[in-house]
C-alpha cells in the first residue's frame, strides 16, 4: 500500500507536519517493499485552496492512505472522492518513521 | 474624477469616521460619490442617512461541467489560480466556496464542456443622502467568503461621473482591501498610536509599495498608546518613527476624546460633534490635493 505522510523534511527522520495542505514535504512509503520518496508539495506556498491541491497531487501519484495531524473540510472532501483514506497523529513531536511504525501497528486514528 | 480611498489595516481605527466626514464636508463644495467597500460590515449609512433608490445582486458566475462532453483532461484544473477545481476519482469536482468567478475554465475547455451558473453573493445598494452625496454599498451575504467581487461590482454599478470618489475601504490588508484601492488616486491610512495600530499600519505600507499608491496618514486618538520619547525632536511614537523613516506625511491628528466616541455611537459625523472639523477636513483635502501635486511628480 502507497501511503503519504506529511513532514517537515524530506527524510524518514524528518519531524511529521501537523498540517495537510501546507505541510512542506510528503514522504510517500511503500509498505509492501518499505521504499520511500519525499516529494515537495506543491501546494504550501498556493493563496487558497491549498489542501484541494494537495489531495491532488496526492491522488495523482496513487497514494492510498494520507496521514498528518488534521484535514480540512476542503482536503477531507477532495480525498474521500478519490478514495484517499485518512488517518490522523497526535504527537506533532514525531518523526515520519515513528509515525509509519504506528500506522502499521494499527495506533492511528481515523478523522470523526 | 479624483479617487481618495480611506483605509487602516487595524479595524476600529476611525476609517468610516474620516470617511463620513470628509465627504460631508467636501459634498458642500463639488459633486460627491460615496462607496462603502466594507462589504463584510458596511457601517457608513448609520452616520450618512441615505435613501436607497436602487439595489442589485452581487453576482458571481460558477462553472457548472457536462460530465457528457467534458473529457476530464484537467485543463481547468490547471488554470484555475484558486484550486476551486481538482480533477480526482474520474470526475471534475467544484469548491464553489473558492471559485472567484473569474471565467477561465470556461474559456480554456478545449471541449466546451463548461457553462457558467449566476451565483448571488451579496447585494448593492444605491441612493443618496440629503447632502446629496451619491451613496452606494455593497453587502455580502452571510456565509459567503468572497469580498473582491462585490466590491468591482459596486465600483461599476457607480458611473464615474461627478468630481470626487471617497472609498470607505474593509479593515485588514489582503484581496477586499486591495480591490478597494485598486484604482484610487490617493489613500488616506488612519491609525492609532498603539502597537496594533503599528503592526497593521505596517502590512498598509506593505500593500502601498505594491500598488504604489501615494498615501497620507491621519493619526487617531492622538497621545494614546504610552510615549516613547527616542531622543528626537517632535516624535513621540513608533508610528510616528515608521512614518518618517518611510517618508509618509501625517496630514491630521485627532485626540483621543470621550465626546467623540459619545456622539459616533449616536450616529453623528464628526463635523457635527466638533464643528471645528470643517475647517479641518477642508484643509485636509487641500492637503491631499497638494501631495498629489508633489508624490506624483516625484513619481
Amino acid at each position: 500500500m502507497n501511503i503519504a505522510i506529511t513532514t517537515q523534511g524530506q527524510s524518514l527522520d524528518s519531524r511529521v507536519n501537523p498540517r495537510f495542505g501546507r505541510a512542506s514535504w510528503f514522504i510517500l512509503y511503500n509498505t509492501e517493499d518499505e521504499s520511500w520518496q519525499a516529494f515537495e508539495n506543491p501546494a504550501e506556498t498556493q493563496r487558497g485552496g491549498a489542501g484541494i491541491a494537495a489531495a491532488q497531487f496526492l491522488a495523482d501519484k496513487g497514494v492510498e492512505t494520507a496521514i498528518s495531524g488534521r484535514f480540512g473540510p476542503n482536503a477531507h472532501q477532495a480525498l474521500s472522492a478519490a478514495g484517499i483514506k485518512m488517518v490522523m497523529f497526535e504527537d506533532k513531536e514525531q518523526t515520519a518513521r515513528e509515525v509509519i511504525d504506528d500506522f502499521l501497528a494499527e495506533r492511528l486514528s481515523k478523522p470523526a | 474624477m479624483i479617487k481618495i480611498a480611506i483605509a487602516s489595516g487595524k479595524g476600529g481605527t476611525g476609517k468610516t469616521m474620516i470617511a463620513t466626514g470628509l465627504a460631508s464636508v467636501l459634498v458642500r463644495e463639488i459633486t460627491l460619490q460615496f462607496l462603502d467597500c466594507d462589504v463584510e460590515a458596511p457601517n457608513a449609512h448609520l452616520f450618512l442617512r441615505p435613501e436607497i433608490h436602487e439595489t442589485h445582486p452581487a453576482i458571481i458566475a460558477l462553472p457548472v461541467i457536462d460530465p457528457d462532453v467534458c473529457t476530464l483532461c484537467g485543463r481547468c484544473v490547471d488554470v484555475c489560480e484558486f484550486n476551486a477545481l481538482a480533477k480526482i476519482g474520474g470526475q471534475i469536482l467544484i469548491f464553489p466556496q473558492l471559485c472567484h468567478g473569474c471565467g477561465s475554465c470556461n474559456l480554456q475547455c478545449p471541449e466546451s464542456a463548461i457553462r457558467e451558473k449566476p451565483h448571488p453573493i451579496g447585494t448593492l445598494s444605491l441612493g443618496q443622502t440629503e447632502s446629496e452625496i451619491q451613496y452606494g454599498r455593497g453587502e455580502l451575504t452571510i456565509s459567503e467568503p468572497m469580498p473582491a467581487p462585490i466590491i468591482r461590482q459596486l465600483k461599476r454599478k457607480m458611473q464615474n461621473h461627478g468630481e470626487i470618489r471617497i472609498l470607505d475601504a474593509p479593515p485588514g490588508a489582503s484581496c477586499s482591501v486591495v480591490a478597494t484601492l485598486h484604482d484610487a488616486d490617493f489613500v488616506l491610512l488612519v491609525t492609532e498610536p498603539t502597537p496594533f495600530g503599528l503592526h497593521d499600519l505596517r502590512q498598509m505600507l506593505g500593500v502601498l509599495e505594491q500598488t504604489r499608491t501615494p498615501a497620507g496618514v491621519i493619526i487617531n486618538r492622538d497621545g494614546i498608546g504610552g510615549e516613547v520619547d527616542k531622543g528626537r525632536t517632535g516624535i513621540t511614537s513608533d508610528v510616528e518613527i515608521l512614518l518618517e523613516n518611510r517618508n509618509i506625511p501625517i496630514l491630521m491628528r485627532i485626540p483621543h476624546r470621550c465626546e467623540i466616541a459619545a456622539g459616533l455611537a449616536k450616529g453623528k459625523v464628526l463635523t457635527e460633534i466638533l464643528p471645528q472639523y470643517r475647517m479641518e477636513f477642508s484643509n485636509l483635502y487641500l492637503k491631499i490635493l497638494e501631495q498629489l501635486q508633489t508624490q506624483r511628480t516625484a513619481a
